[in-house]
């Protein structure tokens, strides 16, 4: 298991296109990703439950990866983290 | 008769009966089946049915340019792709429901989370869930929604309309739209502003008995009068003529030169978006294209755009609208505007960050795909290039250095290209307009962009309403700016335009004709009340506080030969 912690940057969260890409990136790996906030937690490839997370600016994150393929999907999420959110 | 209030979206008058747009309402089954596998299966169906209608409405939407909207959709079929949704459906047949039951649980139970949700961004999405339920339910019940609108031109008056809703609207019957509820910055609300329908929203008491009844929406007071008195009728009449006459009026100015009362000639060009504007450019008898914003390509494309796809765009405008020119602006997007694949880090201040030809000049190979493809493009029409956000003489010259490079590779291919092709920069920053000398000598004109160089000068972001107060449009620095900007360009034989708001600012016209501007590029719908303004101007009257700069003697062909204009005058000629 691998896990990182990000403060969200863009100004409107996790949002609708950006959340469908990362379903889209996560699908692509065997481990599951989940988002965790707080008490909160969804799994990466869950749209709707990622989108009821209601994550805003501001908001810290921890990412949790775990899974055969785990350092390849951890940099790939860690990434797109920080590309995108 | 009845007065109804809203807010007005696009200013107007309609006249006509008002059709009441209803979305059916489905009676559904709640009793229990027992062929559960036939019902997931109907499901299944329907969600894939619905998955393809959504994505060809994406298609749609990106073909027609509109890019926000397109984005709408694109959720859509995503949201449909969510296993948590699918499953509590499919668990809700399980339990002996049918499809059209499961659908309706399961969907609002999503659209009820969004609802509950605090952040007005969240809450509205609840509107795309309920958008999607409907074209379930249209879709198992088998309803035809084709006919919603009615047959005859109306006033369309819905309580609310979902992005497939407005985009599936017969616009030849709309004459205006009133909604209950919606916001300015709704879909509907895009869409309304594009087409320039006269509409209006948050029109909450307007009724359904209104159907059928004759009204008159008058969005400049923000209201639709039912069963309008006869004054009101005589009054809206004629204003909805003078609106016509007014516009009638414009349209005799097409096809007559842009030329002041005492002959001072200015070049009237349109700034545009994309292929979906040629019609409106045409339309509005823009005299070329000053500005046309290449970024369309990069934003519209999920992955980087391939040098054909580029050809294609920039080839369609250019052949349409030969012989005409068309200056098209290089890739201006930088760190504010998110683009996935171009994996841009995120800046601090994105505003002073790395954009526009500061990305180009590191990324050669994504800067040479362009260049090539508008290379390739010039030989259907009259191109001209223009390289944004320039500050230094060093930049233009390796723009000038990667472009001839590309040429040469094109020749060699034996790919066809123009003789000549006219390159200039933009001028949007104080840096770029004070060394307009130095610059001039590369180039063979100059753009004003007004807006960033107004941003840049006063140190004022244009977004930030705590600013309004000191947010001076028409600011001396600017202004003076632009007369020396301009009058550098004359001294090297460089033409130069505006292609900034300020360009269409009709109490700047005669200011700009004096300091000796050559061209201005406005959005199309203002080229004709603009060349209307010029030919009421008469510059040999009254001020005389700036002094005109020497025009460059017809500046695009016959002088151009001794100008060694860096390398594209000896390259093309």
């Amino acid at each position: 298991m691998k896990e990182f912690k990000y403060v969200i940057t863009d100004p409107v969260g996790i949002h609708a296109r950006p959340a469908g890409i990362l379903v889209k990136e996560a699908k692509n790996f065997k481990s599951t990703t989940t988002i965790i906030k707080g008490e909160k937690s969804a799994k990466a490839t869950a749209l709707m439950k990622l989108m009821g997370m209601g994550i805003k600016q501001g908001d810290e994150v921890t990412v949790r990866i775990e899974g055969e393929d785990e350092e390849a999907c951890f940099a790939a999420i860690e990434k797109f983290f920080k590309e995108n959110f | 008769m009845q007065v109804y209030k809203g807010t007005k979206i696009v200013n107007g008058i309609a006249i006509g009966k008002i059709k009441i747009y209803k979305a059916p309402v489905y009676e559904i089954n709640e009793e229990l089946v027992s062929d559960i596998a036939a019902e997931i299966e109907r499901f299944e169906s329907a969600r894939v049915k619905v998955q393809e209608e959504q994505n060809a409405l994406y298609d749609k939407e990106i073909k027609e340019g509109h890019k926000d909207t397109a984005g709408i959709f694109e959720a859509h079929a995503m949201m449909l792709d969510d296993d948590d949704l699918i499953d509590s459906c499919k668990e809700i047949i399980g339990e002996g429901h049918t499809a059209e039951y499961a659908v309706r649980e399961g969907f609002e139970g999503a659209a009820e989370m969004f609802r509950n949700m605090d952040d007005p961004y969240f809450q509205a999405r609840s509107a795309d869930v309920i958008d999607l339920k409907n074209s379930m339910l249209d879709v198992l019940f088998g309803a035809d929604t084709a006919n919603l609108q009615g047959t005859e031109p109306a006033i369309l008056v819905a309580e609310d309309l979902a992005p497939s809703e407005t985009v599936k609207l017969d616009k030849s019957l709309l004459l205006g739209l009133v909604t209950r509820l919606g916001s300015s910055n709704s879909h509907t609300a895009i869409l309304a502003r594009s087409m320039n329908w006269p509409t209006l929203i948050q029109c909450h008491d307007i009724s359904d008995e209104c159907d059928g009844k004759f009204a008159i929406l008058d969005s400049y007071n923000s209201c639709i009068y039912v069963e309008p008195d006869q004054y009101l009728i005589d009054e809206l009449t004629a204003k909805q003529h003078e609106d016509r006459e007014r516009e009638a009026k414009l349209q005799e100015l097409k096809g007559k030169p842009s030329e002041t009362k005492d002959g001072y000639k200015v070049r009237l060009y349109a700034n545009i978006g994309g292929p979906k504007d040629i019609e409106s450019v045409i339309e509005n008898d823009a005299e070329g294209v000053g500005l046309f914003r290449s970024e369309f390509v990069y934003l519209n494309s999920k992955t980087d755009p391939t040098e054909d796809e580029q050809f294609a765009a920039y080839k369609k405008v250019v052949e349409s609208l030969a012989p005409r020119l068309v200056i098209i602006r290089t890739c201006d997007i930088g760190a504010d505007k998110t683009i996935d694949y171009m994996k841009l880090d995120k800046e601090e201040n994105p505003a002073l960050g790395f954009r526009a030809v500061r990305i180009c000049l590191n990324r050669r190979e994504f800067f040479k795909r362009q260049l090539r493809a508008l290379l390739r493009a010039s030989a259907f029409g009259n191109l001209g290039i223009m390289f944004p956000m320039i500050i230094s003489r060093w930049e233009v010259q390796e723009c000038k250095e990667i472009l001839e490079m590309c040429r040469k590779e094109l020749q060699a291919e034996g790919k066809a290209m123009a003789e000549k092709i006219e390159v200039g920069i933009m001028i949007e920053t104080p840096a770029a307009a004070l060394c307009a000398d130095d610059l001039a000598e590369e180039v063979d004109f100059f753009s004003l962009g007004t807006n960033d160089l107004t941003q840049y000068t006063c140190a004022i972001d244009r977004q930030s309403a705590n600013l309004e107060r000191f947010a001076d449009t028409h600011h001396p620095a600017v202004l003076r700016l632009i007369r020396e900007t301009i009058e550098a360009g004359h001294r090297h034989n460089t033409w130069v335009g505006i292609c900034g708001e300020l360009g269409a600012d009709p109490t700047l016209t005669e200011e700009f004709l004096r300091m000796g501007v050559d061209e201005l590029s406005v959005n199309p719908k203002s080229i004709l009340p603009l060349r209307d303004n010029v030919r009421k101007t008469d510059l040999s009257q009254g001020k005389t506080t700036e002094t005109k700069s020497p025009k460059p003697s017809a500046a695009q062909s016959e002088v151009k030969e001794e100008k060694p204009k860096g390398l594209f005058g000896r390259l093309f000629s």
